[in-house]
C-alpha cells in the first residue's frame, strides 16, 4: 500500500475538465498513431483503450517506427440486448474499421480491435449511428450493466432488462465531453458549470461493475460484481432483489494484499429502491474508496477495510432505504445454455457457442457472415451472454428452420467439437492487443482444451461439464478465480493454476500450481481427473470434489486465497 | 607560427619572417589552400618570386591578348566541379593562369571579356541544364547573348546515355557559342557516366595546347574549397571495402515498399564526408538476372570475353563489370541493328519520337529488350553493346560528426513485376538482399558541394519525401551535434503513416527535444484524396514565407520527375500568394534564391 499521495490517474481525472483532456487535439496529430499518455487514461471513460500490436512491438522499434498503435473500442450494451438492425450496424463497423471481427465480452458488450487513430472518430460516430454508444464502457465509472439473457423466461427477461437499462442510464457520467469529442456536439460554455451529480469531478477511485441475475442460473457471476442484484421472482413477477456488494476479480501476482473477492449479500430491497440503493453504494465508494493506490481501490477493499456492517449502515443512511432480510435463492451453474429452447410464450431461442467470444470468418466457419445473413433476413433479437456467447432470440416457429439452415450453411451451428469443457470455457483477449497480457489466452486456450479433452475422454469424463477459464494476467477479465480450473498468465507459456472453485461461481479456487507450463498443467490434472472419475459422488462437480477430497483447500474468503 | 618553429625550417630568418607575415591571420581553410598553392608552385618548378610579380611578368612576357584560362562549370553532382578544379590545377602546375568558377557565381555578361574559356557542363533529366547553370544557360541561348568573335572555347559535356537527350546542354553550349562567332580550340567531348578515362585524356590535350593559346608565367587561383578535402586513398578507382554494420528494413510489415537503413563502417579508410554528400556503391548485378541472360541468349557461362583488353568469363562480366539492368540509348541502337525483328525499335529511334523513346527507356530494362526483340548474338558481340557497370550513388543519411567512422544510407529496394517477370534494381537489391551484417561493400565518397548546410544560425526548410529524407537525417544530426541555432523544418511524405514513416521514432524525438521546430507530413494513401508534400507546403504557405523572409534556406531531395517540379511549383505559388508577386516575379525570386544558394536540390 502506498502513502497518502493521490495516484497519477486521480490527478489526470481532476485536470481533465470532465474527461476532455486533450483527446480532440491528439486525434488530429498526424505524427503519431497514439494519443498522449494522460489522454489514454481519459479515453477509457469514452470506451476506448489505446493498444498496440505486441507481436511486432520489438520489430517496430528496430524499424525505427513507433509501435503499431490501434484502439480497442467497447460499446455499452445493457443486458447485451441488440436488435437485428443494431447487429447489422455492429457488423458493418467491424468490416469497415476494425480487424474484421467482433469480440463479445464477458460483460455482454461487444468490442472492436485494431481501429487506427484516424478512423477512431468516424467509428465512434458510426456506433452511435447504429443507436449504440461507448460511454463509460471502460474507466473509473459504472461499466456495462449485466442482465441475464433468460432464453426460457421471456416475461421475467423483459422486466429485469428494463431495470438494468435504467440503472445503466442512471449511473452514466453526465459530462458532454463524449458528444463534443466524438459527435461534434456544440461545446459547453465552460466545463466548470457542468456537474457530475453522482460521480463528482474525479469520478470513482476505480472501475465499478454491476449486474442483475435470475437464479438458479448464475451466468453473470453475480458474486464477481461490485454490485449485484439477485432477482427474486414470484409467479413470473419480479418482487425484489437481494443486494450483493464487494465482489471483484483483479489481483496482482506476488502481492498478497491484493486478491479476488466474492460479494456479500446485504439484504433484500424492492424494485422501487434500485436506483437509490445503487447510487448510495456508488457514492459511498466514491467517498471512501482508496485513491492513493489503484491496486487497493476497488469496493471490495473498502468493504474489507471497514466491514460489511459499516457499509450496510452507510448505504442505508445515504439511501434512506432499510434492507430487509435476504430472501432464499439457490444457484446451480454459472454457464450458458445452448441450442434451441422454447420460452414461456412460445418463441424460440438458439444458444450459439462462440469460442472465446470471437466473431469472424475463419475457414469454413463463417460466423460473421452467417450472423449478418440472419440479421438481414430475420427481425430477431441478438442477446449477448455473460459467457461470451450469443443467443438468437425471439424466433417464430416459422423462422426456425430458415435460421437453422443458415447456421449450417455457414458452418456455425454448435458442433461435436463443442465438448462440455469447451462450452464452459472462457478466455480473455490477451496477446497481441492487450497491453497487460503476460501470457497467451484467447489464442491458446482452444488447443489446451483439445489436450484436456483427450485426457477427460480417457477417464470417461467426456460428458461431465467442468468450468475452465484462462486469462493473460492476474486482472481477471474472464473471471478465472471462480472457474473450477483457472489458468492465470504469469509469463510466456506459464500460468498460475487455481483449482476447486464452485461450479455455480459461489466459491473461489485455491492456488495449486505456481508457475506451470503446458506439460506441467497436463501432468498435474491427469491424476486429478482419474481420482474424480473413480471417487466422485453422483452429480458432484469437479471443484467440489477436489475440496471434499482435500486435494485443495476451501477458500472461504478472498483475503484468504493466498494462505498456505 | 612561432620563431622557434622557424629555427627548424629550411628557410633563412628573413624568409621565415616574410612567410610568417604572409600567412598571418589566415583561417585554417585558407592555410590549407596556401599549402596546395605552394605545392603547385613547387611542381611547376617556378620560384615564388616569379609568381609574386605576376602583373609585370604578364605585361612583359605576353604579347597575346589571352591572359588566362577560365574554366566555367555547372553540374548537379560534384563531378563537374572536380573536373574543373583538376584542369585548373594541371594548368597552374604548368605555370599558366587559370581559374575555375561555378556558373552560378559567374556574371553572364562577362563572357564577352573572356578570350579563353573551357566549359564543363552536365545535362539532367530530359535535357535540362543543372540548377547552378540555369540562369547562364537561359542568357546564352537568348537574344541578349553578345557576339563572341574573340572567344576561343571548348566544351566538355557530362551526361547519361540512358537518356534520350544525352549531353543536351553541352551540345547547346557548343553550337550556340559557335553561332555567336566564338571558335573551338578543342572539339566538343561528350562523356557518359564512365567519364574518367575520357576526361583525363581531354585534360591532357587541353593543357598540352595551352602554350599555343596562352602566355605562360601567370598563376591564378583555384576557388577556395568549401572544406578540407578527404585525404583518403580510396576513391572511384580504388573503392573502400566497407563492412556492413546494420542492414535493417525500416518499412513496416504492411508496407508496399522495402526500404533499408544500412550502416557501413569507414574505420581505417580515412574517408570523410559532409552532410549532403553521396556514397557511391559498387554492387554486383542480381544473380537471377545474370542467369536469365545466359538462358535467354543461350550463352555459355564460361565463354571468354574481352572488356577493355581484359579477358574474363561471361558470367563474371555480366555479374560484376557490365550494366545489365538500366537501359541506355546506345544499347538500344546496337540491338535494333542486330535484331531481325526490330522494326518497332527502329521506328522508335527515328527522329521526332523522343518522348516515346524516353518512356520506353524508362519502362524497360535490358532484359526486356532482349526478350521482346530476339536476335542472334555472340557473347563478345553482346558484351560490346553493354556499357560498364556504373556505381550507384545514395545521399548519405548520417552525420560523420554524430557517427564517427560510420556512414548510413537509406535504400529503397527496387523490385517490381513487369511483362510478367520479376525485375530488380542492381545496387538496391544487392544492399537489401545479398549482403548481411559483416559483409563488405565497395564504396567511395562523392562530394556534393551543391547541397550544403548554410551557416549555423540560418533557418533550414527540408523537403524530403520517401528516401529523399536521407540527407535531412544527416542535416539534423549535424546541426544537433554542432549546436546550430538555426530552426529546422522538415516536410516528409510517403504512402502510409503506419508503415512508411521513415525514421519516425527519430523525428518524434528530434521534435520533442526541439531539434526540429516543425514537422509536416503527407501520406498519400491514408485517405481517399492523395496528399503530397507540395500540398502541405501550400497549406503552410504563410509560415513558410515568413521563414523565407527570415533568410531560410530551402532544400529538396528525392524524385526528380514528379516531386521536384511539383514542389517547385508550390514554392512559386507560396511566393506569389504571400510575397504578393506575380507569377513571373515569383519565378524570378525563386531563381535568385537558387543563385544565392538558398534553394538547393538533390534530385534523381
Amino acid at each position: 500500500m502506498s502513502g497518502n499521495e493521490l495516484t497519477e490517474v486521480e490527478i489526470i481525472k481532476a485536470a481533465s475538465r470532465h474527461l476532455r483532456g486533450s483527446i480532440a487535439e491528439g486525434l488530429v496529430d498526424p505524427l503519431t498513431g497514439a494519443i498522449s499518455p494522460p489522454d489514454t487514461q481519459l479515453s477509457k471513460f469514452h470506451g476506448i483503450y489505446q493498444q498496440d500490436d505486441r507481436d511486432i512491438r520489438s520489430e517496430r522499434t528496430r524499424q525505427k517506427l513507433e509501435p503499431a498503435y490501434s484502439f480497442m473500442i467497447r460499446a455499452r450494451i445493457p443486458g447485451g440486448l441488440l436488435t437485428s438492425a443494431q447487429w447489422l450496424g455492429v457488423d458493418r463497423i467491424a468490416t469497415d474499421y476494425a480487424n474484421q471481427t467482433v469480440r463479445l465480452t464477458t460483460r455482454q458488450a461487444i468490442q472492436y480491435h485494431g481501429v487506427i487513430k484516424r478512423d477512431l472518430k468516424q467509428t465512434v460516430a458510426d456506433i452511435n449511428h447504429a443507436t449504440l454508444d461507448t460511454i463509460a464502457a471502460c474507466g473509473d465509472v459504472n461499466r456495462n450493466v449485466m442482465s441475464p439473457p433468460l432464453p426460457a423466461l421471456s416475461v421475467v427477461h423483459r422486466q429485469v432488462q428494463r431495470y438494468a437499462e435504467s440503472l445503466s442510464e442512471h449511473l452514466m457520467p453526465k459530462s458532454r465531453a463524449y458528444h463534443e469529442i466524438w459527435l461534434d456536439s456544440k461545446k459547453v460554455e465552460s466545463s466548470k458549470d457542468e456537474v457530475e451529480p453522482i460521480y463528482g469531478d474525479t469520478y470513482l477511485p476505480r472501475k465499478f461493475k454491476a449486474a442483475f441475475v435470475v437464479p438458479p442460473q448464475n451466468d453473470v457471476d453475480v458474486y464477481a460484481q461490485d454490485l449485484g442484484f439477485i432477482t427474486i421472482v414470484e409467479d413470473s413477477v419480479v418482487v425484489g432483489f437481494n443486494v450483493s456488494v464487494g465482489g471483484g476479480m483483479g489481483m496482482t501476482h506476488g502481492e498478497t494484499n491484493t486478491y479476488p473477492r466474492l460479494g456479500d449479500v446485504l439484504g433484500f430491497i424492492t424494485p422501487k429502491d434500485i436506483l437509490a440503493v445503487a447510487e448510495a453504494i456508488v457514492t459511498t465508494q466514491r467517498d471512501y474508496g482508496d485513491r492513493t493506490n489503484r491496486k487497493h481501490a476497488r469496493l471490495k477493499y473498502t468493504i474489507d477495510d471497514r466491514g460489511v456492517e459499516w457499509f450496510r449502515d452507510e448505504v442505508e443512511r445515504r439511501s434512506t432505504v432499510k434492507f430487509e432480510e435476504a430472501r432464499k435463492f439457490a444457484f446451480v451453474a454459472n454457464g450458458d445454455v445452448y441450442g434451441w429452447h422454447k420460452d414461456d410464450v412460445g418463441a424460440w431461442h438458439y444458444g450459439l457457442f462462440v469460442e472465446n467470444g470471437r466473431i469472424g470468418d475463419v475457414g469454413e466457419r463463417r460466423l460473421l457472415s452467417g450472423l449478418r445473413k440472419i440479421a438481414e433476413r430475420y427481425n430477431t433479437e441478438f442477446r449477448l451472454t455473460p459467457n461470451q456467447n450469443l443467443i438468437i432470440s425471439k424466433v417464430d416457429e416459422a423462422e426456425k428452420a430458415g435460421i437453422s439452415e443458415i447456421l449450417s450453411e455457414f458452418g456455425i451451428q454448435n458442433s461435436q467439437r463443442a465438448t462440455p469443457l469447451r462450452l464452459n470455457s472462457m478466455a480473455c483477449v490477451a496477446f497481441p492487443t492487450c497491453g497487460l497480457a503476460m501470457a497467451e489466452s484467447e489464442r491458446y486456450l482452444p488447443t489446451l482444451i483439445d489436450k484436456l479433452d483427450a485426457g477427460l475422454k480417457q477417464h470417461g469424463l467426456t460428458d461431465k461439464p467442468i468450468t475452465i477459464r484462462m486469462t493473460g494476467c492476474a486482472n481477471g477479465c474472464a473471471r478465472p478465480y471462480i472457474a473450477e480450473i483457472a489458468l492465470v498468465g504469469k509469463g510466456p507459456g506459464r500460468y498460475k493454476v487455481f483449482l476447486g472453485a464452485g461450479f455455480a461461481g459461489e466459491r473461489l479456487g485455491a492456488p495449486y500450481l505456481e508457475n506451470a507450463n503446458e506439460v506441467e498443467v497436463l501432468e498435474a490434472l491427469d491424476p486429478l481427473f482419474a481420482r474424480f472419475a473413480a471417487d466422485r459422488n453422483d452429480a458432484e462437480h469437479f471443484g467440489d470434489f477436489l475440496v471434499r477430497a482435500g486435494i485443495v483447500r476451501e477458500v472461504t474468503a478472498g483475503r484468504h486465497i493466498h494462505d498456505s | 607560427m612561432s620563431a622557434s618553429s622557424a629555427d627548424i625550417l629550411p628557410l633563412d630568418s628573413e624568409q621565415a619572417i616574410s612567410l610568417t607575415n604572409a600567412v598571418h591571420g589566415l583561417s585554417p581553410e585558407q592555410l590549407l589552400w596556401v599549402s596546395g598553392y605552394t605545392a603547385g608552385l613547387a611542381a611547376a618548378g617556378a620560384p615564388a618570386a616569379k609568381a609574386a610579380n605576376t602583373d609585370s611578368a604578364a605585361a612583359v612576357s605576353s604579347k597575346r591578348r589571352q591572359e588566362k584560362l577560365t574554366v566555367l562549370y555547372g553540374s548537379q553532382t560534384g563531378n563537374g566541379e572536380d573536373l574543373a578544379i583538376s584542369l585548373v590545377r594541371d594548368a597552374v602546375a604548368r605555370g599558366f593562369a587559370a581559374q575555375a568558377i561555378s556558373l552560378s557565381d559567374y556574371k553572364p555578361t562577362n563572357l564577352k571579356r573572356e578570350s579563353l574559356v573551357t566549359f564543363v557542363i552536365s545535362t539532367h533529366g530530359e535535357g535540362d541544364p543543372p540548377d547552378d547553370a540555369e540562369l547562364f544557360h537561359e542568357f546564352l541561348l537568348s537574344k541578349k547573348a553578345p557576339k563572341l568573335a574573340n572567344l576561343q572555347y571548348s566544351v566538355l559535356a557530362l551526361g547519361d546515355s540512358s537518356y534520350v537527350n544525352f549531353c543536351q546542354t553541352g551540345r547547346e553550349f557548343d553550337s550556340r557559342l559557335n553561332e555567336l562567332g566564338a571558335s573551338r580550340f578543342e572539339a566538343l567531348l561528350e562523356c557518359d557516366l564512365d567519364y574518367e578515362d575520357l576526361a583525363a585524356g581531354w585534360r591532357e590535350r587541353v593543357v598540352d595546347g595551352l602554350p599555343e593559346l596562352l602566355a605562360a608565367g601567370q598563376v591564378s587561383v583555384v576557388p577556395i574549397l568549401h572544406a578540407v578535402e578527404s585525404t583518403s586513398v580510396f576513391d572511384k578507382s580504388n573503392p573502400f571495402p566497407a563492412e556492413v554494420l546494420v542492414n535493417q528494413k525500416i518499412t513496416g510489415g504492411a508496407s508496399s515498399k522495402d526500404v533499408r537503413h544500412i550502416e557501413l563502417s569507414l574505420e581505417g579508410s580515412g574517408l570523410t564526408y559532409e552532410p549532403g554528400d553521396a556514397l557511391a556503391v559498387i554492387a554486383d548485378n542480381p544473380p537471377q538476372l545474370v542467369t536469365e541472360f545466359l538462358t535467354e541468349l543461350k550463352f555459355k557461362a564460361d565463354a571468354p570475353v574481352t572488356i577493355k583488353d581484359v579477358q574474363l568469363n561471361l558470367k563474371d562480366a555480366l555479374s560484376s563489370s557490365l550494366e545489365i539492368t538500366a537501359l541506355n540509348l546506345n544499347f538500344l541502337r546496337a540491338w535494333a541493328e542486330t535484331s531481325t525483328d526490330a522494326s518497332e525499335l527502329q521506328s522508335l529511334l527515328e527522329k521526332g519520337n523522343a518522348a516515346a523513346l524516353t518512356d520506353f527507356i524508362d519502362q524497360n530494362q535490358v532484359i526486356d529488350v532482349v526478350r521482346q526483340y530476339p536476335a542472334a548474338v555472340g557473347e563478345q558481340q553482346f558484351v560490346a553493346m553493354l556499357r560498364p557497370l556504373s556505381p550507384r550513388s545514395y545521399s548519405i543519411a548520417s552525420s560523420l560528426e554524430a557517427n564517427p567512422d560510420e556512414v548510413h544510407l537509406t535504400v529503397a529496394a527496387v523490385r517490381y513485376d513487369a511483362f510478367g517477370r520479376d525485375h530488380w534494381g542492381a545496387a538496391s537489391t544487392h544492399l537489401a538482399d545479398r549482403i548481411t551484417e559483416g559483409d563488405k561493400v565497395s564504396v567511395f565518397v562523392e562530394k556534393n558541394r551543391r547541397f550544403r548546410l548554410p551557416a549555423a544560425d540560418v533557418p533550414v526548410v527540408m523537403i524530403g519525401p520517401g528516401t529523399g529524407v536521407a540527407p535531412f537525417r544527416a542535416f539534423v544530426e549535424e546541426r544537433v551535434e554542432k549546436n546550430a541555432s538555426g530552426d529546422n523544418w522538415l516536410f516528409f511524405g510517403d504512402r502510409n503513416v503506419g508503415s512508411d514513416f521513415l525514421y519516425q521514432l527519430e523525428w518524434q524525438r528530434h521534435l520533442k527535444q526541439g531539434n526540429i521546430k516543425r514537422l509536416d507530413v503527407a501520406f498519400s494513401r491514408d485517405q481517399r484524396k492523395k496528399i503530397y508534400v507540395q500540398d502541405r507546403i501550400r497549406e503552410s504557405g504563410a509560415e513558410l514565407h515568413r521563414w523565407i523572409e527570415r533568410g531560410a534556406a530551402i532544400y529538396v531531395c528525392g524524385d526528380a520527375k514528379q516531386m521536384a517540379p511539383d514542389v517547385h511549383d508550390a514554392l512559386i505559388e507560396v511566393l506569389e500568394t504571400y510575397g504578393e508577386l506575380d507569377h513571373q516575379a515569383a519565378e524570378q525570386k525563386l531563381k535568385e534564391l537558387r543563385t544565392a544558394g538558398r534553394y538547393q536540390r538533390d534530385v534523381y
